[in-house]
């Protein structure tokens, strides 16, 4: 079963395009990592997703064929909006009761042991917690509500590397124990290399690339041979990014299998690729010089 | 939209059944009892003013009504501590009447649904397992309510201290405005069209501010409307060539004369007896419920098809 579904899917905003043309399917069971620079089209694809938005093209439906913008499919998902919203005014117990009043299911146990264990006192105003306990109350009442399909918009943004790691494991026990499909969009792709075993690219508003981790990394080689015979072997193998040095260029191939089914050319050399490099490549499809692109953990909006 | 299919056994969403509206009661208070608190707040200080003063007023005009010889210099010395003491706080406390139904529309609608898009929290509201629309329409009609009951009460508190003051001073209950707006049902309609006003331009605009400003103007003109051209058209004026009518000393019950004409040596006259005060009332209340509804209405619409 895919957990969304989406087909041709289109969002325009006036005469600006948020999202086009999009169809992918992400499966049950994952942590699917929608990553993509800022203005990419990733809070516009979450919002579609979960009925906040109305498609202005194509259909995006959840959790094997139901509808976004059924009412009904709001019973089996939960969604933690950007900067995680809460009602500051609120306490953390006041916040439990009306997710509580809001929903048929609610697991009121779980969620108060929860914030017992992170240390997150019921009684304090939401709006004077840190910011890290502040996306941990909204990820506890996002799973109180026992969704099937998780869907979490750049969580991680807000959180100093201690708070993203407890968060992470967090979303990663309760995929372990309750089955929770999750979708999470990023920026930054350090906080999910280890983890998204799905990941879906966008920029500038269109799906560059969609899949499952493993599989696409063994799709993908990275191929380093002399410059001057970069633009043959360009023409060759049809590669996703070419990147030239000085005296070198780096081919990134997509192989269309596993990988070493094409012999490697002589006098190149093949290299496995990580995904960072990969998504990159995908978000900077065309030649580049070399200086332009180092490594980094952040990505930048390369299409403005 | 595409059509429904039924999904295969792992597809099939949990709950068919909604969410119970009576699950919103507490929602609403909860949300919302800073507002409630404080319009009742307000309210009870100035029904307490009112009852002190109403007290005071009521003695003193009784009083007056009593005192035999009706010229002799006692009686006037009433008449005239009436005048000075009690007619200039009734008539300050009747304009803030006027203005109150706008006022309390103005702090209780616009928040209820531009807070939620001002602060990005409607994302967390209108995702969970109610639905937006259930959301919306459960918190405008409660809090409608209650708006309304509270300003219904009050009214008739007013109108009780105003009565001796409407009385001393012969105003008209059907053509004087101050006294009109404020008792019956008006009042309440009055403010509960307010109310949905606040709501609905909250949701266009999106924020609170500009939205109060905007219903402040929105109210003054359809309440201009409504008393200078609207109110005259109510149907329940009579034309008559009784001048005898017309003669008698102004009092609560004087008729409110609309227009003059001749025809030939006849003189007639269009005017609205006091007697069809709660004609003129079901009208009026009935066609501001029928616009609450339907701007309450449109509001629940908007949050329907708003894309975030």
């Amino acid at each position: 079963m895919n957990v969304i579904e989406t087909r041709e899917l289109g969002k325009s905003y006036g005469k600006t395009w948020a999202l086009r043309d999009c169809t992918l399917a992400v499966p049950e069971g994952r942590l699917a990592a929608l990553v993509g620079p800022n203005g990419a089209g990733k809070s516009t694809l979450m919002n579609l997703a979960v009925g906040l938005a109305v498609p202005t093209t194509g259909t995006v439906t959840l959790l094997g064929g139901i509808s976004a913008t059924s009412p009904a499919v709001l019973h089996d998902i939960a969604f933690m909006a950007q900067d995680a919203p809460v009602y500051r005014n609120l306490s953390v117990a006041d916040m439990l009761h009306l997710t509580k009043n809001l929903n048929w299911k609610f697991d009121y146990a779980q969620a108060k042991a929860r914030l017992a264990d992170l240390g997150i006192p019921l009684k304090k105003k939401t709006g004077k917690l840190s910011g890290g306990q502040q996306a941990q109350v909204a990820l506890t009442l996002a799973l109180a509500r026992r969704p099937r399909l998780l869907v979490l918009d750049e969580p991680l943004a807000a959180l100093d590397p201690l708070a993203r790691q407890d968060f992470m494991a967090t979303v990663m026990t309760a995929m372990a124990d309750d089955g929770v499909s999750v979708l999470l969009s990023s920026h930054a792709l350090a906080d999910l290399e280890r983890v998204a075993d799905f990941v879906v690219v966008l920029g500038n508003g269109e799906l560059r690339i969609a899949g499952d981790t493993d599989e696409l990394l063994a799709e993908h080689l990275l191929l380093t041979g002399p410059a001057a015979d970069a633009d043959r072997m360009a023409g060759l193998l049809e590669p996703v990014q070419v990147k030239r040095a000085e005296a070198q260029a780096h081919l990134l191939v997509r192989t269309g299998g596993v990988a070493g089914e094409k012999p490697v050319p002589p006098g190149w050399e093949a290299h496995p690729v990580g995904l960072e490099e990969l998504v990159l490549a995908y978000l900077r499809p065309t030649n580049i010089k070399s200086s332009a692109a180092g490594s980094r953990t952040e990505l930048t909006d390369v299409n403005r | 939209m595409s059509v429904l299919t039924l999904p295969a056994q792992p597809g099939q969403a949990t709950a068919t059944l909604p969410v119970p509206w009576q699950r919103m009661l507490w929602v609403t208070w909860r949300q919302h009892r800073g507002m409630l608190i404080g319009l009742t707040s307000v309210l009870a200080a100035v029904a307490v003013f009112l009852l002190i003063a109403g007290l005071d007023v009521h003695h003193a005009y009784s009083a007056l009504t009593a005192c035999r010889p009706v010229d002799s210099n006692a009686c006037a010395a009433l008449n005239s501590h009436f005048n000075n003491a009690y007619w200039p706080m009734g008539n300050t406390v009747g304009i803030f009447m006027n203005l109150a139904p706008v006022l309390i529309g103005m702090f209780t609608g616009p928040a209820v649904l531009a807070r939620e898009l001002e602060t990005g929290t409607f994302r967390y509201a209108w995702t969970q397992g109610i639905g937006r629309v259930r959301w919306t329409i459960a918190k405008l009609t409660l809090l409608a309510v209650v708006i309304t009951i509270l300003a219904w009460a009050f009214s008739q508190l007013f109108s009780w201290f105003f009565d001796p003051i409407m009385d001393f001073e012969g105003m008209s209950i059907v053509a004087s405005k101050g006294v009109f707006d404020t008792r019956g049902i008006d009042f309440a309609a009055w403010t509960l069209v307010a109310f949905a006003i606040g709501a609905c331009l909250g949701m266009l605009i999106r924020r609170i501010i500009p939205a109060m400003a905007a219903t402040l103007g929105v109210y003054l003109a359809l309440d201009l409307l409504s008393w200078l051209v609207l109110r005259e058209d109510y149907p329940v004026a009579i034309d008559t060539t009784n001048a005898s009518l017309f003669n008698g000393p102004s009092t609560p019950s004087s008729p409110w004369v609309l227009r003059t004409w001749t025809v030939g040596h006849t003189n007639w006259w269009r005017y609205i007896p006091a007697s069809r005060f709660w004609p003129m009332q079901f009208i009026e209340s009935g066609w501001l419920l029928v616009l609450a509804i339907a701007l309450i209405a449109a509001t629940v619409w908007l949050v329907r098809r708003r894309a975030a």
